[in-house]
């Protein structure tokens, strides 16, 4: 009957982990699911190819919430490179358990964020190569 | 009215309506997908009728009838199962055009919806009538089929847009509107009940402010043709618009009304076949109304659902699904708040309402609920309906909304508080 609420994803509804703000982040995203108001922003530290930070904030369903917890979790102390190959299915993994059709949307709005995040962090770094002289 | 089906041209009409009243308990049998259930068996519970109303039988079988039997195109073959399928396509728009009381059935134009006939106006008419500096008058409550057209319309001709506010109960701000129309707008568009307030709109007296100011006034009717008693003569607009699918008939079907002037005076909106009356290789020649509005073969089968749906309408009595509707909101707004405590609810009290109440329970988002009372067999709204300026009025991002119709029962409304009980147990817990 509850399995989509298991006390643990109401506990990383409740009291997510990694929520805040990041002091100066090298990368950061606001993520919204316009259907159902969903808003994740992620925030990213990246040094030498590395996340070594990540904060989130935002406001949204049991389900989005609690995946942006997790996958800040997951992903802090990874290469860029590492986050960049996650897919989906890693974030369902992440959550464990069944998602409707519906629901997928606020299940993977945290990962879609991200790779906004990284992609905005890679966009910017290739702007800064191109303006330096020589 | 006697117990006895009766058969019409479309079929078999019940008479549903003893003494004036609406008995929803035996109506609910000419739902053949009420007696379904979801994959954990459980019966369907369906309060989500304000997104589409579920079919009657007498739906169904007219757009079988049409598929089985006459399956012809219409205004264009000479043989006799043309001939029959235009008589019946044609007896739909009379149906239709009874149920809202229009002079004559050839101010119906049939549409997809409400929201293609609302864009249809817009372009036949507010194109030619909308220039820079003109102004259209809305409400904060409006769907966003009656805004973002109007948006389209006054970018492209330099026009402004002004919006009648509500009060925190959901009724329209009639004071700040009367200041509004010393702006001399050209055009007035309002929904006649909310679709996420389920307020209903003192619609009259809106249109004759407007008209003495001068304007035209659009009424979006999705929410009213099939909960309220709706006469378009009574009510004096120039344009009414509502969608078949909310009135227990078809997708695809829907309704477009404007007082015959008006629409000879229009330009078509589509172009092509059926809408001509001649056509040369630099010219052409429009059809009559309200051909001249339906152009290419129109969504036959669902428009014949249509004229089904308002004879089933009719039979039962407009004020009778009104009474029906009113006593299940005034039900809802006494039940949840008792059962839930905490819960905000949105809107005004029963007899200011359709069958629409729309609410949040603290600290859980609207799908969240939805999707726990789905595990239950309750359907139910969650997300902001297509209302995101009203949900921005109210500071959230979302809603949970229990709608109803002819075959909703208060033991549904039960079922919506046991299972918003369980919500509050497994978010408590």
């Amino acid at each position: 009957m509850d399995d989509l609420y298991r006390d643990y994803i109401l506990d990383h509804y409740r009291r997510p982990h990694n929520f805040g703000v990041l002091d100066g982040p090298t990368a950061s995203y606001e993520g919204s699911n316009p259907l159902c108001g969903d808003r994740i922003t992620m925030m990213l530290g990246i040094d030498d190819g590395v996340v070594r930070e990540v904060a989130f904030t935002g406001r949204g369903c049991a389900i989005s919430q609690a995946s942006a917890s997790l996958l800040t979790d997951e992903i802090k102390g990874k290469t860029v490179a590492e986050v960049e190959k996650m897919t989906p299915d890693d974030v369902l993994d992440l959550l464990g358990v069944e998602i409707s059709p519906a629901r997928l949307k606020c299940a993977l709005l945290s990962l879609d964020t991200v790779a906004h995040a990284l992609a905005d962090d890679a966009r910017k770094q290739a702007q800064a190569e191109g303006q330096t002289p020589g | 009215m006697s117990d006895t089906a009766t058969k019409g041209v479309h079929g078999t009409v019940p008479a549903v309506s003893r003494a004036g009243r609406l008995d929803a308990h035996r109506l609910r049998s000419d739902f053949p997908i009420l007696t379904t259930t979801n994959s954990h068996g459980q019966p369907l519970v369906y309060l989500d009728s304000a997104a589409t109303s579920l079919k009657p039988l007498a739906v169904i079988e007219a757009v079988n009838r049409y598929n089985r039997e006459y399956s012809s195109n219409i205004h264009r073959g000479i043989y006799e199962m043309a001939e029959q399928a235009t008589a019946v396509y044609e007896a739909a728009r009379a149906s239709t055009a009874r149920l809202i009381n229009a002079p004559e059935a050839s101010e119906i134009i049939f549409v997809r919806n409400a929201t293609e006939a609302i864009n249809l106006v817009g372009h036949s008419w507010g194109r030619g009538h909308i220039g820079r500096g003109d102004s259209i008058v809305l409400t904060e409550m409006e769907h966003h089929a009656n805004l973002v057209p109007w948006q389209l319309l006054v970018q492209e001709k330099d026009g402004d847009l002004e919006f009648v506010p509500i009060t925190d109960d959901g009724l329209l701000r009639l004071d700040v509107y009367e200041v509004l129309l010393h702006l001399r707008p050209k055009l007035v568009a309002f929904t006649h009940v909310s679709n996420m307030l389920g307020t209903i709109n003192p619609v009259r007296q809106m249109t004759e402010m407007a008209h003495a100011a001068g304007a035209l006034v659009l009424i979006d009717g999705a929410q009213a043709v099939p909960h309220v008693p709706v006469d378009v003569q009574e009510i004096g607009a120039d344009f009414y618009v509502f969608s078949g699918h909310k009135m227990l008939a078809p997708t695809g079907s829907g309704a477009l009304w404007a007082r015959r002037e008006l629409l000879e005076a229009m330009p078509p909106f589509l172009a092509g076949g059926d809408m001509i009356r001649e056509v040369h290789l630099r010219r052409a020649e429009w059809n009559e109304i309200p051909w001249k509005f339906e152009a290419g073969t129109p969504d036959i089968a669902a428009q014949m659902g249509m004229g089904a749906a308002a004879e089933y309408l009719m039979a039962i009595g407009m004020d009778a699904v009104r009474d029906h509707e009113q006593d299940l909101a005034g039900y809802a707004l006494e039940v949840l708040p008792r059962e839930i405590p905490g819960i905000v609810l949105y809107g005004p009290a029963a007899d200011r309402r359709g069958g629409v109440v729309a609410f949040n329970v603290p600290g859980v988002h609207p799908h969240d609920v939805a999707q726990i009372l789905d595990r239950t067999g309750i359907c139910i709204r969650a997300g902001h309906h297509c209302t995101m300026p009203l949900h921005e009025r109210f500071d959230i991002a979302a809603s949970v909304r229990a709608s109803f119709n002819v075959y909703t029962v208060r033991e549904e409304i039960d079922a919506l508080a046991a299972g918003l009980r369980e919500v509050v147990r497994i978010f408590g817990r």
